[in-house]
């Protein structure tokens, strides 16, 4: 029961980052304003209306989206990294395992070569996301044999097509406009999140992370194989689609808000895992709540490190790499 | 006397080749029935049928009159547990963890486990005597103990009735017998076994019924001391062994060539 600590223990320190992140940038605003801002904004105190006005704009509008942009990405993708890592018993497995990301970058990059509006982006690359998905699983349906190992094949069969279509466009595309613009979009990055976005974005990433939360008990189950869940009586197919449903929805939409980032639904389970051990029951808010306090670090981080804005995917990417290399080191409690 | 199980002329194969032929068997509630056969005979896939994990080609399978095809899989669960094999490595869940997944086919999506839960699983555990297990990763306890809490599963599940694929496999010869042990334990209360295994003496040792299964069909059906004969071991295996009679009722297999062997030394 002692790990049930974990989880107040993280959501004071997402409430810490959230709010240390809205003092950081480049116009220099101090924890203090900030609290005086919240509480004039909630009416129980008085500031110059000018000064709000400027605050307002500078974190309502400008950090606030991008912080929480910053958790829901985090969350969401360590939330689906957890939950394909425990359905396919491999804790080497990410998010992009069955092509979600690989689809939904070509749907992005298509969307940026025909037709110049950011909804169309947006739609083509969660739409196309799940399109892979689809692909991935249909290609698993037509072989006999082990399940796992045929989702596996067909999600690498569906982000290799994928990848080659993403080539294709950028190939067609206009190499002064449309190129540099695909090519940046893949580094990942969340200088264009926007309020509205992030808002029409966190409904459905909240309910796809709450509905994997519900399914937790079940990725224990299926973690022993199909054979013996089935024994436990479980329909192994209907919760695995619907698991892979919910973790293709959310990694979706996390490309449609920042493009692609990397390595957080891989190594977040990780120290998760060696936080809490392997139980997905109080693994999945563990791994969501580190995934979003991690993202908004590496976001800090990749706004303020230099003059210029570094792509978050290529700091996550960056900063992954080591940090795997030293989890694994110490990666014996979760899966030896 | 009411048959628990029974397996009417099933044939089941994963391809075009039939792994299983015209196979029935019918099992009596609390026997503890010992499947021999050899390296692909099919057994691991008869449990599995027995299981309602394939769909069969021709046949049906009953549990207690009823068609297992036409239950719910959660159903079975409660009746019907599987001891699997050697296990695929997996993640460290701690013992207990694993045995309440056994209160499962009890649950409705959306309720938690309850106290009562995991009394039961803990009763589960007390009762093979592997408490003191309850915390540790379930990846960091010996073969025959991670053995012992998946039979504890089986127990948490509600089941009466228990697959087991060679129990015994890769378990050191003093847990191979405290696993048999526990089984003729089990089997006095009213338990029910079916378990494959590589060994004809664990047969004689701890089985009321053998059935013998080669290349996908039942070649001999019987209380152990009628079915282990020289005569079908060798039918099973190509190998010479003598079954001797120790004492009265017990009986031993040796292999004839080492046998001989060592009685020309002595």
């Amino acid at each position: 029961m002692k790990k049930l600590f974990h989880i107040p223990c993280l959501v004071f320190l997402l409430v810490f980052f959230i709010l240390l992140s809205l003092t950081l940038g480049k116009y220099e605003i101090s924890l203090g304003e900030i609290c005086r801002f919240i509480a004039s904004a909630l009416g129980l105190g008085s500031m110059d209306q000018s000064r709000y006005s400027l605050l307002s704009n500078i974190l309502l509008d400008i950090r606030l989206p991008r912080i929480i942009a910053a958790a829901l990405i985090g969350s969401a993708l360590a939330a689906s990294g957890t939950a394909f890592q425990a359905m396919f018993i491999n804790p080497l497995v990410s998010p992009g395992l069955l092509g979600v990301l690989a689809g939904a970058s070509f749907g992005a990059a298509l969307g940026m070569i025909v037709s110049n509006s950011w909804f169309a982006v947006q739609c083509g690359a969660f739409a196309c996301g799940f399109l892979a998905v689809l692909i991935a699983v249909c290609i698993a349906r037509i072989y006999h044999g082990d399940r796992l190992l045929m989702l596996i094949l067909g999600g690498i069969i569906s982000g290799a097509l994928f990848t080659s279509l993403l080539s294709i466009v950028k190939y067609l595309a206009d190499p002064y406009n449309q190129l540099p613009a695909i090519v940046y979009w893949l580094m990942g990055g969340l200088s264009l999140a926007d309020g509205k976005t992030v808002m029409l974005a966190s409904v459905p990433i909240c309910t796809g992370i709450l509905c994997l939360l519900l399914f937790s008990r079940y990725l224990n189950i299926l973690s022993m194989g199909d054979d013996e869940a089935k024994s436990l009586g479980i329909n192994v197919t209907r919760i695995r689609m619907a698991l892979i449903f919910f973790a293709t929805l959310i990694s979706a939409i996390t490309v449609v808000i920042g493009g692609l980032i990397g390595w957080v639904g891989l190594i977040i389970p990780h120290i998760a895992r060696m936080l809490v051990g392997p139980d997905n029951r109080t693994l999945m808010p563990v791994a969501a709540l580190i995934g979003a306090i991690y993202l908004i670090a590496v976001d800090d981080l990749a706004r303020l490190l230099f003059t210029v804005e570094i792509p978050l995917g290529i700091v996550t990417s960056l900063m992954g790499i080591p940090f795997f290399i030293l989890v694994l080191k110490n990666a014996r409690k979760g899966w030896a | 006397m009411t048959m628990l199980l029974t397996a009417e002329n099933i044939s089941f194969g994963f391809t075009d080749k039939p792994v299983l032929r015209n196979v029935s068997i019918a099992v009596r509630k609390g026997e503890i029935i010992s499947l021999l056969g050899p390296n692909g005979s099919g057994k691991t896939t008869l449990l599995k049928t027995l299981l309602g994990l394939y769909r069969l080609d021709k046949g049906r399978i009953l549990f207690e009159g009823q068609a297992i095809s036409s239950l719910q899989q959660k159903t079975l669960a409660r009746s019907i547990a599987y001891v699997p094999q050697i296990h695929r490595a997996s993640f460290a869940y701690r013992v207990i963890d694993v045995v309440l997944m056994g209160r499962i086919p009890h649950k409705t999506f959306f309720s938690r486990f309850t106290a009562e839960d995991m009394d039961i699983a803990l009763g589960a555990l007390e009762k093979l005597s592997i408490l003191h297990l309850r915390d540790r990763p379930y990846t960091r306890i010996s073969g025959g103990e991670r053995q012992l809490t998946l039979i504890a599963r089986a127990m948490t599940q509600g089941a009466t009735t228990f697959i087991m694929d060679e129990p015994a496999n890769g378990l050191d010869y003093g847990n191979q017998i405290k696993l048999l042990e526990s089984l003729m334990d089990l089997g006095g209360e009213g338990y029910t076994f079916i378990k494959s295994t590589h060994f004809p003496d664990h047969a004689l040792w701890v089985a009321d019924r053998v059935v013998m299964l080669k290349d996908g069909s039942i070649i001999a059906d019987g209380a152990p001391d009628n079915v282990i004969t020289s005569e079908n071991l060798f039918t099973l295996y190509g190998r010479e062994v003598d079954v001797h009679l120790l004492r009265e009722s017990f009986k031993v297999c040796i292999p004839r060539k080492i046998g001989n062997c060592r009685c020309a030394h002595t």
